[in-house]
């Protein structure tokens, strides 16, 4: 006697494959966007600005000030 | 060097440098029913102005259906984690959520800023009242997943840390039921003034509301990573005022490089 595989769970890798890459994609648009410069600035900032901390050097600014800059380097760029 | 950061353990006892603790039981106060109640009414107030600020805001730019659909949901989860643990929430690791969530709307804020940026450059305050949605990247049928997670985590981790001034000051004074009603006026209060303001907010030029978003998920974000790795702002909450201003500041003196050309700018959609 052969076990018949129902059609829904013969589709199931293909959907779960599917809702991972949209998953992906949803995240690395949300993150990178159409720049990932801004997303790595960002991150180098806040590990930066943690270094520092516990250095115990005053560096709340830092982020703030990297932010602006990224984002005039990303005008910049994005525009040529 | 210490990891995780200070700001990251949290408890009722609060005897790192906590800055629900700070916040909610400052010395000198004397604890009786009502300073509990206008105590949780104000740190609660703070946290929900902040989270009524994110919901209005991408509701307006991205659209109300999937804005609520995500503030339900992140109210929900905050439900079912209250019900769940209840006390035992103050071993949340608030700090850490603070950077995560932070980190995530200041990169995303960026992206709105800069796009703002763009388009005011180009266009000036246009756009009133009208939202292309498919200009925006906003699907036209189903969930607008942006939309949905940015007010999901705007309201979880808001509503997060109301639970923990509740939690925090109400168990210090004995009176959780007292401060848990303090925060749950301040819900009702401020998020009614936020709805009133939705009609407020619609009427801003889109182009400008979107710079505007932009701005205000830069500063909270930057406001939340930094604190979430246990850096204290100078003037505590009131930072993010001075936040906002200097991402107000950037964006202008971006606008003015952009349109004297000293900037070449990419073509606004």
């Amino acid at each position: 006697m052969s076990a018949v595989t129902p059609a829904w769970v013969e589709r199931l890798p293909t959907r779960i494959l599917g809702w991972l890459k949209a998953f992906g994609k949803f995240w690395y648009r949300f993150i990178i966007g159409d720049d990932w410069t801004v997303a790595a600035t960002v991150a180098v900032a806040l590990v930066v600005t943690w270094l520092l901390h516990t250095a115990s050097v005053e560096a709340w600014w830092l982020p703030p000030l990297a932010a602006v800059a990224v984002v005039g380097v990303s005008l910049r760029r994005v525009g040529r | 060097m210490s990891w995780p950061p200070n700001g990251w353990r949290v408890g009722v006892g609060c005897s790192s440098t906590e800055t629900v603790c700070r916040r909610t039981r400052p010395e000198g106060v004397v604890v009786t029913p009502s300073s509990v109640f206008v105590t949780t009414f104000l740190a609660a107030a703070v946290e929900v102005i902040e989270m009524v600020i994110i919901v209005v805001g991408v509701g307006t730019v991205r659209g109300w259906r999937s804005t609520w659909l995500g503030s339900i949901a992140g109210l929900a989860v905050l439900v079912v984690l209250v019900l769940g643990f209840g006390t035992a929430l103050t071993l949340v690791p608030i700090g850490a959520l603070r950077l995560v969530v932070g980190a995530l709307l200041l990169v995303f804020g960026l992206q709105w800023l800069k796009k703002g940026i763009r388009r005011v450059s180009v266009n000036g305050f246009r756009g009133m009242g009208t939202r292309t949605a498919s200009a925006d990247g906003i699907p036209d049928q189903g969930v607008d997943w942006t939309a949905f997670v940015l007010a999901f985590k705007g309201v979880l981790l808001e509503g997060l840390e109301i639970t923990l001034i509740v939690i925090s000051f109400g168990a210090t004074a004995q009176a959780i039921p007292i401060a848990a009603l303090g925060a749950l006026v301040a819900l009702v209060v401020v998020g009614g003034a936020g709805l009133l303001a939705r009609g407020v907010v619609e009427r801003i030029p889109r182009s400008a509301l979107q710079l505007l978003v932009g701005t205000l998920l830069s500063s909270f974000g930057t406001f939340w990573a930094v604190e979430g790795l246990g850096v204290d702002w100078p003037g505590g909450d009131a930072a993010i005022l001075a936040l906002v201003a200097w991402y107000v500041l950037a964006a202008a003196g971006y606008i003015g490089l952009l349109r004297a050309g000293r900037l070449v700018a990419q073509e606004a959609r």
